[in-house]
């Protein structure tokens, strides 16, 4: 690990004046970026530690329905809160399908967000890599690519957004508040996160020095509590970043589908947000046919960048998946094994 | 420049100056408190072997830097047992044999007596695998493990609330 200044903010203000200087990096829990620093893949001069900053640790639920997560919510602090889980209950599952325990009872929401992509190929420091090294090429394209993306990629960064929190929040319309030298900002969650295209470095929305201050859900986002999951492949059952995942969420009016929010995750450097997909849903009868239509209309555009074609059929059952427990209604309770398909017992 | 943190350790307050911001929870507890207990097993949050109780949560003590956490209350292995009596996760481990070479067994001991804390898993062997999936066991013993945990938490009955993870108002 390189050596850093370190600074302990106790506001905002103060957090973003020292945030702005040239080689700066903020410190919360550190599950992602203590790593990313013990591998040289991150060098930060100067830690500023925004652990002490007051307030941002509340779950608030606003006058107008909307509930606004502190930046320093701790991951399994906001899974189980139970006014949350019962609002929100595929973002519950998708946190208590992220990580370990350890890691969910440390980690906070913005740190989830924010956390940087698991590419193999981005975490060695001797291979190319256009995220961690601009300019010097993608080691990750024609190498061992089974978890890369398939849909949004560059011929300058093939890597995945590796987030399962960030994905039933870009189907819920979730927004970032930021704030930084300039004042308050907000940004769509969808648009938060960058594809690669030619500056895969550049990540994120934020500029230099801006800091996540909370996520926001808008008020509509608890209308589809009753129908919701968060389905998760992986190459083990538990402690496994995605290959494919899916967040699902429906409105029904009796028999029919009022409004349908879905969401992919492990396919893109982005929660991939199926908006047509969704469009094509509405006002329509649950079928699995239209189920299959949709599934087919999330992955249009879909490539495989490697050896990953797999993904694209995987996405689509998932999808297809995903539709039909929704369907089925949201479980009384966090699956045992949250977000498996392979824990179907509740709807068989 | 030397950063002074003061941590309670396993109920004792202890002051140490930091001569370098980068030192982990871990590498205090061990190179400079001497409580080798909470083991260094993958020093990047993979395997769980450094787990430690802070404030009261479990947490991969290789992934906190200690001058971030200045005031917090540390519980490691070494603070289980009382005045001789084992921690009853400890004896259920001896009872279910619930480890082999026993390296992860400190971070599994400590990891399980959070999970029983957190309530979510209750007696249930499926949500306790997963509860302590955070934890490898290289030796394979997680049947024992598992068993453990059950039995531990039965012992322990009454040390958590109801299993919690309830998604739906009409749920019990």
């Amino acid at each position: 690990m390189n050596r850093f200044d370190y600074v302990r903010a106790g506001s905002v203000a103060e957090a973003i004046a020292a945030g702005a200087e040239p080689g700066a990096a903020y410190l919360a829990a550190g599950t992602n970026l203590v790593d990313l620093m013990k591998g040289g893949i991150a060098r930060p001069e100067r830690i500023v530690d925004i652990t002490r900053l007051p307030d941002l640790d509340r779950i608030e639920r606003l006058p107008d329905g909307a509930t606004r997560i502190g930046a320093l919510v701790r991951n399994s602090d906001l899974a189980h809160d139970p006014d949350f889980a019962r609002s929100y209950p595929a973002v519950a599952e998708a946190l208590l399908a992220g990580a370990s325990a350890q890691l969910r009872n440390a980690a906070t929401a913005a740190g989830n967000v924010l956390q940087r992509t698991r590419c193999q190929y981005f975490y060695d420091v001797a291979s190319a890599c256009n995220k961690r090294a601009p300019g010097s090429g993608c080691e990750a394209i024609g190498g061992v690519t089974r978890a890369h993306a398939v849909l949004g990629w560059s011929a300058h960064c093939i890597a995945t957004n590796p987030s399962d929190f960030a994905v039933p929040l870009a189907a819920l319309d979730a927004v970032v508040e930021i704030e930084g030298s300039a004042g308050r900002r907000e940004v769509a969650l969808e648009a938060f996160h960058r594809l690669p295209g030619d500056a895969p470095e550049r990540e994120t929305a934020l500029e230099a020095g801006e800091l996540v201050v909370a996520l926001r859900l808008p008020p509509e986002a608890a209308g589809f509590a009753a129908h919701a999951r968060y389905l998760k492949v992986r190459e083990r059952t538990s402690y496994a970043f995605a290959l494919v995942s899916a967040a699902v969420a429906l409105r029904m009016e009796g028999s029919r589908i009022a409004e349908a929010r879905i969401a992919l995750g492990g396919v893109a450097l982005k929660p991939w947000r199926c908006r047509e997909a969704e469009a094509a849903l509405a006002d329509r009868e649950a079928t699995p046919e239209a189920f299959r239509a949709t599934a087919e209309a999330a992955l249009a555009g879909a490539e495989p960048s490697g050896d990953n074609a797999f993904k694209i059929e995987l996405a689509r059952r998932i999808v297809v998946r995903g539709l039909t427990l929704a369907r089925a209604g949201t479980p009384e309770r966090v699956p045992a094994l949250p977000a498996s398909p392979f824990a179907g017992a509740h709807h068989a | 420049m030397s950063i002074p943190i003061t941590l309670t350790v396993n109920g004792i307050p202890r002051t140490v100056a930091l001569e370098d911001p980068r030192v982990t929870l871990l590498d205090l507890l061990r190179e400079r408190l001497d409580l080798t207990g909470s083991k260094k097993g993958c020093d990047r949050g993979q395997c769980g072997a450094c787990t430690v109780l802070l404030d009261g949560r479990r947490v991969n003590a290789c992934l906190a830097l200690a001058v971030s956490h200045d005031g917090a209350h540390v519980t490691t292995i070494e603070g289980l047992a009382r005045d001789g009596e084992l921690h009853p996760v400890q004896a259920a481990f001896i009872a279910h044999d619930g480890f082999q070479c026993g390296f992860c067994t400190p971070g599994q001991i400590v990891s399980a007596v959070g999970l029983i804390q957190e309530g979510q898993a209750g007696d249930d062997p499926e949500r306790i695998r997963e509860g302590m999936s955070g934890n490898l066991c290289r030796c394979g013993a997680y049947a024992g493990i598992t068993e453990a945990v059950a039995t531990a938490h039965a012992a322990m009955a009454g040390a958590s609330g109801l299993p919690g993870g309830y998604l739906r108002e009409d749920a019990a």
